[in-house]
């Protein structure tokens, strides 16, 4: 088996443009539930407003792609806006439901038949990124000892970890300041923060909104790297909320790193796994009727949920937080 | 501990008249027909009360009397059937919560909200009002850095007041039931209130801690704000307040200082019904 190409791919997973997307919808998933404590379970409904947003006018109207970027944190404001507005006076749970059923409402939306001419149906858009690919200034591979990049792909990883950086740089600004104190007031207590004079709706909306924005850059910066963008579950589907949730907790929730460090983590542990069982597999350490190759996939998956049933159990407050937080039953 | 010839001294010429719903000469709340019924059960049905500014007024009764109902009414967390009141003469009805606190009335709760993940300190700085800093572009701009130093100072000074300032960096989960009662209400001093509303300030508090409370309660009335506070404990009744209001089955059914009220016939029965001291059996060598 060779350890040394496992640990290569898995530190270059680490880097990936699939690592900063998990990063920015785990960015978005921390203001809403890390730090307001608001239960969005659809991020992956604001990544496909931000994904359908920058594709729909490049592929319907031939629009320039930059505006494309507008229509996507818009369409991500909008939908903030329509599920805030019922559910926010509401309990916490109901925005649970709403969200989840709403994200897979617009996934279902923009995979329809007859909108096929504006969203390309079942098969999705291609080829809407060449503005961006236009513009890129590595003609080859980069290599830095035993990794390598394809022109493309780092093109993408920096414009994927400038996002990263320039969003955690606004949490940094906003989460510490009296704004970011009112958010953490309605996480702990509603009712507190609006008998002390906040106005907790519009707080909480601001935070929808703001999270959702993070959710719609992550479904652009997917839809510019893959250059594609499908309306498929593993792509905007539940599992990609989940994985962000899981990335998320795993780094620490109402951490400013946490969402970041999780999501290198979680996608190099994703690939290193992967790794490791068709290593062994291939070093015939794994019999075949144990673990198919088409099985590996799935495995890895289970592996990584045992891993994170462990991380529970023994360092609750993941990987950045503070012990002492989870002492209070809140 | 004032006694009742004190509390009338304090009231001087302004001495309301001992019945339910009476004028006062100076009220800072005045509540009319106010009525909240929770399907076939008629919560609180006040016909009008009014509270006298820079007092201590107590609002008693059994369980289930409404007075926490007539609290969540009053501050926007609840709405009524029908009804209105006015603080300092506007009108409030249907007003929600946030904005009655920024009027200048605020609450605290029977079960204390200490924020349990932020520290004592930034507790305390959440009720500073109108914070420039609460608003998502100046909170970027980095503009409110000194209206937040002020305010830090001042809940610094409060917490001191309240004898918290050691526990100034803890989280306020730790705080034992006490201290988070004092947190409570040092924080809702923050907002600067004019009137304060207690709900239930004393209790799960040990004696020790209820005589600081009740001073820190006196210098509310003694810095000029008003305070109406919802109480079990007679003796805190009668050591603080001004003014007693008595609620019984969602109505105020007496008013009065605490001495009268000690006597009062309806609020005797109200607590122990109508019957209670008259004997099962047919001896008659009782009274």
């Amino acid at each position: 088996m060779d350890f040394q190409s496992i640990i290569v791919n898995a530190l270059q997973a680490a880097v990936s443009p699939e690592a900063a997307i998990f990063a920015l919808a785990a960015i978005g998933l921390n203001i809403h539930f890390g730090y307001t404590g608001l239960l969005n379970f659809g991020q992956a409904g604001f990544m496909t407003m931000g994904a359908y947003g920058l594709a729909v006018p490049v592929f319907a109207f031939g629009w320039p792609l930059w505006t494309g970027v507008i229509f996507g944190i818009l369409a991500a404001v909008v939908f903030a806006l329509a599920l805030g507005a019922p559910t926010l006076r509401l309990r916490a749970d109901y925005l649970a439901i709403v969200t989840i059923a709403a994200a897979e409402i617009v996934r279902f939306l923009v995979r329809a038949t007859s909108l096929s001419d504006i969203t390309g149906g079942s098969n999705g858009i291609n080829g809407f990124s060449s503005d961006f690919y236009d513009l890129n200034p590595f003609t080859e591979s980069i290599k830095f000892g035993p990794f390598s990049f394809l022109p493309r792909t780092m093109w993408a990883i920096i414009l994927g970890w400038v996002l990263v950086l320039l969003g955690i740089g606004f949490c940094y600004l906003v989460v510490n300041s009296p704004w970011g104190r009112v958010l953490k007031a309605i996480r702990e207590d509603e009712d507190a923060a609006r008998a002390l004079g906040k106005n907790a709706y519009s707080i909480k909306m601001q935070s929808l909104i703001i999270g959702g924005i993070f959710g719609a850059l992550a479904g652009m910066m997917l839809a510019i790297s893959t250059g594609s963008v499908q309306p498929s579950p593993q792509d905007l589907g539940p599992p990609k909320t989940f994985f962000a949730y899981a990335a998320l907790i795993l780094g620490g929730t109402a951490r400013l790193w946490g969402p970041v460090v999780g999501s290198i983590i979680f996608i190099a542990l994703l690939q290193f796994t992967d790794g490791l069982i068709r290593g062994a597999q291939s070093a015939g350490w794994i019999p075949e009727w144990f673990i198919s190759g088409t099985e590996v996939g799935v495995m890895r998956f289970i592996l990584l949920g045992v891993g994170l049933m462990l991380l529970m159990l023994y360092r609750p407050q993941g990987i950045f937080g503070d012990k002492r937080e989870m002492a209070f039953d809140v | 501990m004032s006694s009742a010839s004190e509390v009338e001294t304090a009231w001087g010429a302004d001495r309301p008249e001992s019945t339910p719903g009476s004028k006062k000469s100076d009220p800072i709340l005045v509540v009319d027909g106010i009525r909240r019924t929770f399907g076939g059960l008629t919560a609180v049905d006040v016909d009008h009360l009014e509270i006298q500014r820079n007092k201590i007024t107590a609002l008693i009764g059994p369980n289930g009397a409404g007075k926490t109902t007539f609290f969540n009414l009053i501050t926007g967390f609840d709405a009524p059937d029908a009804g209105s009141w006015s603080y300092n003469g506007e009108p409030m009805s249907s007003l929600a919560p946030h904005k009655v606190a920024l009027k200048g009335m605020v609450r605290t709760f029977q079960l204390t909200k200490a924020l349990a993940r932020l520290s004592v300190i930034e507790n305390m700085k959440l009720g500073a009002q109108n914070q420039k800093g609460e608003n998502l572009f100046r909170a970027m701009m980095r503009g409110w850095k000194d209206e937040e130093r002020a305010n830090e100072e001042r809940a610094d000074a409060l917490l001191k007041r309240f004898k918290m300032d050691h526990m100034r960096e803890e989280f306020a989960g730790g705080l034992s039931g006490g201290q988070r009662k004092l947190l409570e209400m040092a924080r809702a001093l923050m907002t600067e209130p004019d009137l304060i509303m207690l709900d239930e300030p004393m209790a799960g508090v040990n004696p020790a801690l209820t005589q600081s409370l009740l001073g820190h309660v006196k210098e509310l009335r003694d810095e000029g704000r008003t305070v109406v506070f919802v109480e079990h404990d007679m003796d805190v009744v009668r050591d603080i307040s001004d003014w007693v209001v008595v609620m019984a089955e969602g109505k105020i059914i007496a008013e009065g200082t605490h001495e009268e009220i000690g006597k009062n016939r309806q609020v005797i029965d109200a607590y122990l019904g109508s019957h209670h001291d008259e004997d099962l059996t047919f001896d008659d060598e009782e009274e």
